[in-house]
């Protein structure tokens, strides 16, 4: 299974990039490989072109900003995984990471290419979702930045524009003002531990003083063309006190949502698992508040 | 379609290559370096078997190419035993756990196991981490019970077990 | 780990010891030489172009883009290929009285396509990725034809023909039959009707397949490199397929990655690429890629058994009667005992006084078909341990009881069952204590007391169950294995064997028999194996047959050069024989160490010196060639038993606990059983819980990488609890049995067993494999749905 043929570049700043991105017809950009490379190997995308941005250094970094956590594109996924600044500023990305393949594609893959390659269920653009993180996209005409859920425009597909490099995310300032009253979970049921997720539920929740839920924060893979945000269950949550009833409540409004579904994992059962997969990940991020 | 010239350190001996854009590392290090202990097992990252060392820290050889692998430090199981043949702890442990049958797999669990070995340093390891840790290396024959107790047999152990 | 013996007489210092495998080091330091690794100069790489249709007549093959791509030498069709065959199609038929018609493969596709994945054409180029280039441009005119995809529908009145060649796909039928089915059933207490289906997948070791031919002129010999487990039958095969003189054909199997039975099976690409390798006289090779290996390689496929069982009040079984609808895919490459196997191996280690079994074979539009390890006794075995369940309810006995009660009793070994093998000979069991064997498991597994770990996990919400399954395994399978062991004037001591290695340890193994006899370490003696130059005749691993038969073998004839080194020594040194033992690679007087002769020594004493007569006028040559025949099959038996944590929401199965108590007969080297048990059980976990190779009904492959098609992993399977039984077999000398495949055997029934147990308040019946998660959440929601509690 070798790929067809392509012209590698391997630019060394962003703008070497951009240009090429410019120029070049039929081109991709190569981030860790670990999602394009099985997908070369195999021909089923077929570029005439790749640009490798691994050797871009600008477009790796985790810092903390006044606006929150920003992380660069091409960080890899295990260097966020070790990150204290991560663990302390977004442990959901920390939850989410350990569902993440295995150590061997960690190594290399990275979080942009994750974001970009939006598999339904996958647990970074689930994560990103949640957090309602803007995605920082560059092409010879400039910036912009995009919401994720702009982001996602369809099933395998970003609305990046064809010369168009996604070059940070922003996952913004984990809920308000106080990060020590915000708990977050990552659930998910995947056949085998490592692997894609079939559905998975990333929730974030915050509660005032009163503990009462300030804040809640939703997304599910898994059961649409994109992951997204289960608005409908938020309502619910918002001004409630968290109890058993509530999150059983909620839980059933998850699993009566729409599901897409196939051979192998039929709607009714993606839509189960979204039911059992919000209570489970809202009883955990609830505990992680009041600890 | 382009060739492009490399310089890359395997085991650490240097060498200058050109290489095809679409060559894999995996390829390059069998082909082109005649390495041929690094296997292939499926060529989309799934099996493990053609896991290797990139600057330290394991990777899918088939999911890199190789001319990814200029400026860096490639490190394949034909570094691990000494020159003169005798094998590694993690290695000769293998054999005394009978956690290999066919080798084909065995290269791939090496290197994830001399990794892990790395990354716990003097910090206990069980079972439960051992499995985590292999689970990205696919073995048909063993049943993966031999490989785990040959890594639990070298790595430190929880001083009450 | 226990072991026990039964009476044995002592066999050798090594027999029985868990002896370091002597193929270790070199694969540790990856040193192994599978056939990818296999480099020679001037080599060119072949790709196929395959069918993308499960059923057509092919027009026009565009080949001129493809030839026209720099780097491409050849594209080859079967027209450019017949010429250097003596026949249409590759001889593989077995001889058999079921088989109504022959459904043989061709190298590559004539006018007629019948799976997806059947070879079409052939690429050579300098480069793998030109090869794949060019094959990618090849344009097939299909002219579709309908796809047969169920063997039920393929052999009702009117069904399509899977191949327009054969006259219908009812390819092979066969009734298995003994008893008075019918008065039984006229007169049983209680009696039940049940189908079964059985959907699987394929071997997937983690080296595919793979072959290099080369033709040298010079030496007038094709020379062929195949990852194999049965070298000489390739041989064979291609001696006749290409018109070729015995001593024109060496196949050689490298180090091979696992074979699991589909490497025993001859593929298409084992003509082709020889064939090539003559008309383009250059040296071919060809890898089958991982996309290629989920339709160029065999497969396990779907089952059917409509199935009635008799039996009485005291749960004894009285008959079974039914049918059994297999699907054997597109064509038929290694015979139709699969299905075969599956029936006779149901009777397992029970008494079943009657039975009646129509076997019929359909021929599909799907990856062809034939054993991967079990070879089709999983799934006789699923059927009566799934029905000794049932039986079990019925009567409110326990599942140990039921079993206790209808187990074939110690004092009735040898058993002869009431069935007549292929061959004509009675299906004997020749040893084992199938009672012992299950009370061990059941204080191993501690069975007792699993109600309090099933309470305590319903504690904390977590539904817990246990599963039983017995078993035996037909093992040995002749009709013969050559060994021989030669000493040469060094001193070296060779073993050259028709058996093969795919990491059982074949070469440990005969290491151990002949060092044990010979007085040496195991690691002095030199085995070579799966070359067809080493050995004039051999067949090769399959059916868990080798240590039975090349282990005698070696046996035997490391004990005649043992005789023979003492009667030479004797006469050298002027002693008896019998005062004579060996050691470290001498002979020498028992007790006077310094009266020796080395093995070297008499070695070149026996190769004769012009003039000189032969010490005794003994035969020439230090050496003994051995072709063991067994006198008939013997039986491994086991008994399995599982804990699992069943999550009704996702369908989750975690096994948390497996035991098993296994009787291979004397064990040669404990550890390597150990090994075998412990893979095969965790393949059987794949097979039952993970891998399902599914298909559309049209015939399309829908898995085709390793996400999809599930392997099992390290995080996902338990520790395998092994213990040991030994009851010799009577039949061969080392008293020795097979034990490659006994794992795969239990796991389905038990793993179902065990869900069905945890799942009690759901009261479920499951009579499919395998069971995915998503699937058992749809049989649990189905079962809630009809007001179930849970």
């Amino acid at each position: 299974m070798k790929p067809s043929a392509f012209t590698y570049h391997a630019p060394k700043t962003l703008d070497e990039a951009l240009d090429l991105m410019a120029t070049l017809d039929n081109a991709r950009v190569l981030a860790g490989g670990q999602s394009l490379m099985p997908m070369m190997n195999y021909r089923v995308v077929q570029p005439g072109h790749l640009i490798d941005l691994g050797r871009i250094p600008e477009l790796a970094f985790v810092v903390d900003t006044p606006e929150g956590l920003k992380v660069g594109a091409m960080t890899t996924q295990r260097s966020i995984e070790r990150s204290a600044l991560v663990r302390e500023r977004c442990p959901l990305l920390i939850d989410a990471l350990f569902h993440v393949g295995h150590q061997q594609t960690r190594n290399r893959g990275t979080i942009g290419g994750s974001i970009c390659h939006l598999d339904p269920a996958a647990e970074l653009p689930v994560t990103a979702c949640a957090l309602d993180a803007v995605m920082t996209v560059a092409s010879k005409n400039g910036r912009r930045k995009i919401p994720f859920a702009d982001f996602a425009a369809g099933y395998l597909t970003s609305s990046l524009g064809p010369n168009e490099i996604l070059i940070a995310i922003d996952f913004g300032p984990y809920l308000g003002s106080r990060p020590e009253r915000a708990g977050s979970a990552f659930e998910e049921y995947a056949v085998r531990p490592a692997d894609f997720a079939i559905v998975s539920v990333a929730a974030v929740i915050a509660m005032n003083e009163d503990d009462v839920i300030s804040d809640a924060r939703v997304a599910a893979g898994g059961i649409a063309a994109v992951p997204i945000r289960l608005t409908g269950v938020e309502e619910l949550l918002k001004r409630q006190r968290p109890g058993a009833d509530l999150i059983e409540r909620v839980a059933a409004t998850a699993a009566a949502l729409p599901a897409e579904g196939d051979d192998a994992n039929p709607a009714e059962y993606r839509q189960e698992l979204a039911g059992h997969l919000t209570q489970r990940a809202l009883r955990k991020a609830i505990q992680r508040v009041r600890a | 379609m382009s060739t492009h010239e490399i310089s890359v350190t395997v085991n650490g001996k240097a060498y200058q290559r050109t290489v095809d854009s679409r060559l894999h590392l995996a390829d390059f290090l069998r082909q082109d370096l005649g390495l041929t202990g690094t296997h292939i097992g499926c060529e989309h990252g799934v099996c493990g078997a053609c896991t290797v060392l990139v600057d330290d820290a394991t990777a899918r050889s088939c999911l890199m190419l190789a001319v990814q692998a200029g400026g860096r430090r490639v490190d394949t199981i034909e570094s691990v035993a000494l020159p003169d043949g005798t094998l590694h702890p993690i290695q000769a442990a293998l054999s005394r756990h009978h956690g290999l049958q066919c080798g084909y797999c065995t290269p791939g669990v090496v290197m994830t196991l001399l990794e892990l070995q790395r990354e716990c340093g003097n910090d206990p390891v069980g079972e439960a981490e051992v499995r985590r840790a292999l689970s990205g290396n696919l073995c048909r024959c063993t049943g993966y019970q031999g490989m785990v107790d040959a890594a639990l047999a070298v790595l430190p152990k929880a001083s009450s077990r | 780990m226990s072991g026990e013996t039964l009476g044995t007489e002592p066999l050798g210092e090594l027999i029985g010891r868990s002896v370091p495998r002597v193929e270790d080091a070199r694969l540790l330091r990856g040193e192994g030489r599978y056939v990818d690794d296999i480099v020679l100069p001037d080599m060119l790489h072949a790709v196929f172009a395959r069918s993308r249709s499960a059923h057509a007549r092919i027009g026009y093959v565009d080949r001129a883009a493809a030839r026209g791509l720099p780097g491409v030498h050849a594209v080859l069709s079967y027209a450019d290929l017949r010429p250097l065959l003596t026949c249409d199609r590759i001889p593989l038929a077995l001889p058999a009285a079921a088989v109504k018609f022959d459904a043989e493969p061709s190298c590559l596709a004539g006018d007629e396509v019948c799976y997806v994945g059947e070879p079409i054409a052939l690429v050579i180029a300098d480069h793998r990725r030109t090869a794949e280039d060019a094959a990618a441009l090849i344009e097939v005119d299909y002219d579709e034809l309908p796809a047969v995809t169920d063997p039920r529908q393929g052999l009702a009145p009117g069904a399509p023909r899977a191949r327009l060649d054969c006259p219908d796909n009812l390819t092979a039928e066969h009734i298995v039959k003994y008893g008075d089915v019918d008065r039984i059933f006229a007169t049983a207490a209680h009696c039940f009707a049940e189908q079964f289906r059985m959907d699987k997948g394929g071997g997937f070791s983690i080296e595919p397949r793979g072959v290099i031919a080369r033709y040298d002129a010079g030496e007038d010999l094709l020379t062929v490199w195949d990852g194999t487990q049965t070298p000489h039958r390739a041989k064979t095969v291609m001696v006749q397929t290409l018109g070729l003189l015995e001593h024109q054909v060496r196949v050689i199997a490298p180090d091979v990655g696992g074979g699991f039975g589909p490497k025993a099976v001859f593929h298409p690409e084992e003509i082709a690429i020889p064939a090539a390798a003559l008309l383009l006289r250059r040296p071919i090779k060809w890898c089958e890629d991982r996309l290629e290996s989920f339709t160029a390689t065999v497969q396990e496929r779907r089952q059917i058994w409509d199935v009635e069982v008799a039996f009485d009040a005291d749960g004894k079984l009285g008959g079974i009667r039914g049918r059994l609808y297999h699907d054997h895919g597109a064509n038929v490459p290694y015979g139709v005992a699969l299905p075969y196997n599956g029936v006779t191996n149901m009777i397992g280690p029970y008494v079943l006084p009657a039975l009646h079994l129509v076997v019929s074979l359909c021929l599909t539009n799907m990856v062809p078909v034939a054993p991967t390890r079990g070879a089709g006794r999983p799934q006789g075995t699923f059927v009566m341990e799934r029905i000794l369940d049932r039986i079990a309810k019925t009567l409110n006995l326990t599942r140990d009881e039921v079993r206790r009660r209808n187990l074939i009793p110690p004092e009735k070994m040898p058993y002869a069952t009431p069935i007549k093998q292929r061959d004509g000979s009675v299906m004997t069991y020749d040893s084992g204590d199938y009672p012992e064997c299950q009370r061990r498991a059941l204080k191993a597994a501690e069975w007792d007391t699993f109600p309090q770990r099933r309470a305590a996990a319903l504690r904390d919400g977590r539904m817990l169950g246990i599963g039983l399954a017995n078993y035996v395994e037909g093992t040995g399978r002749g009709p013969f294995e050559s060994t021989a062991i030669r000493i040469g004037p060094s001193g070296q001591i060779v073993v050259s064997t028709g058996a093969t290695a795919q990491g059982q340890g074949t070469k440990t193994m005969l290491a151990q028999l002949a060092a044990s006899v010979l007085g040496v370490a195991a690691d002095r003696i030199h085995v070579v194996d799966g070359d067809t130059a080493a050995t004039p005749l051999g067949l090769g691993a399959f059916a868990s047959r080798q240590a039975v038969t090349a282990g005698n073998a070696a046996y035997l004839a490391a004990q005649s050069v043992a005789k023979k080194a003492k009667a030479a020594a004797a006469v050298m040194l002027e002693v008896a024989p019998d005062d004579l033992e060996l050691k470290d690679g001498d002979v020498r007087v028992a007790g006077v160490p310094k009266l020796n002769k080395s093995f070297a020594e008499i070695a070149r004493a026996l190769g004769g010196l012009p003039g000189f007569a032969l010490p005794g006028n003994i035969n020439p040559g230090l050496a003994s060639a051995v072709d063991y025949q067994p006198t008939g099959m013997t039986y491994t038996n086991g008994t399995h038993i599982a804990e699992a944590e069943v999550d009704p929401i996702s369908g989750a199965v975690k096994i948390l606990r497996y035991t098993v108590v296994h009787d291979c007969g004397r064990m040669i080297n404990p550890m390597m059983v150990e090994g075998q048990v412990c893979g095969g059980v965790v393949h059987g976990i794949g097979a039952t819980l993970f891998e399902l190779m599914r298909f559309d009904d049209t015939g399309q492959p829908l898995t085709g990488t390793l996400a999809d098609y599930l392997l099992p992993t390290a995080d996902v399977v338990p520790r395998i609890d092994i213990h040991h039984m030994e009851s010799p077999s009577p039949l061969n000398p080392l008293g020795v049995k097979g034990a490659a495949e006994s794992g795969t055997i239990g796991a389905p029934s038990v793993i179902v067993s065990a869900i069905e147990d945890a799942l009690r308040p759901l009261d479920l019946r499951i009579t499919e494999l395998p069971i995915l998660p998503s699937r058992l959440r749809a049989i649990i929601r189905a079962a809630q749905k009809s007001g179930k509690p849970v």
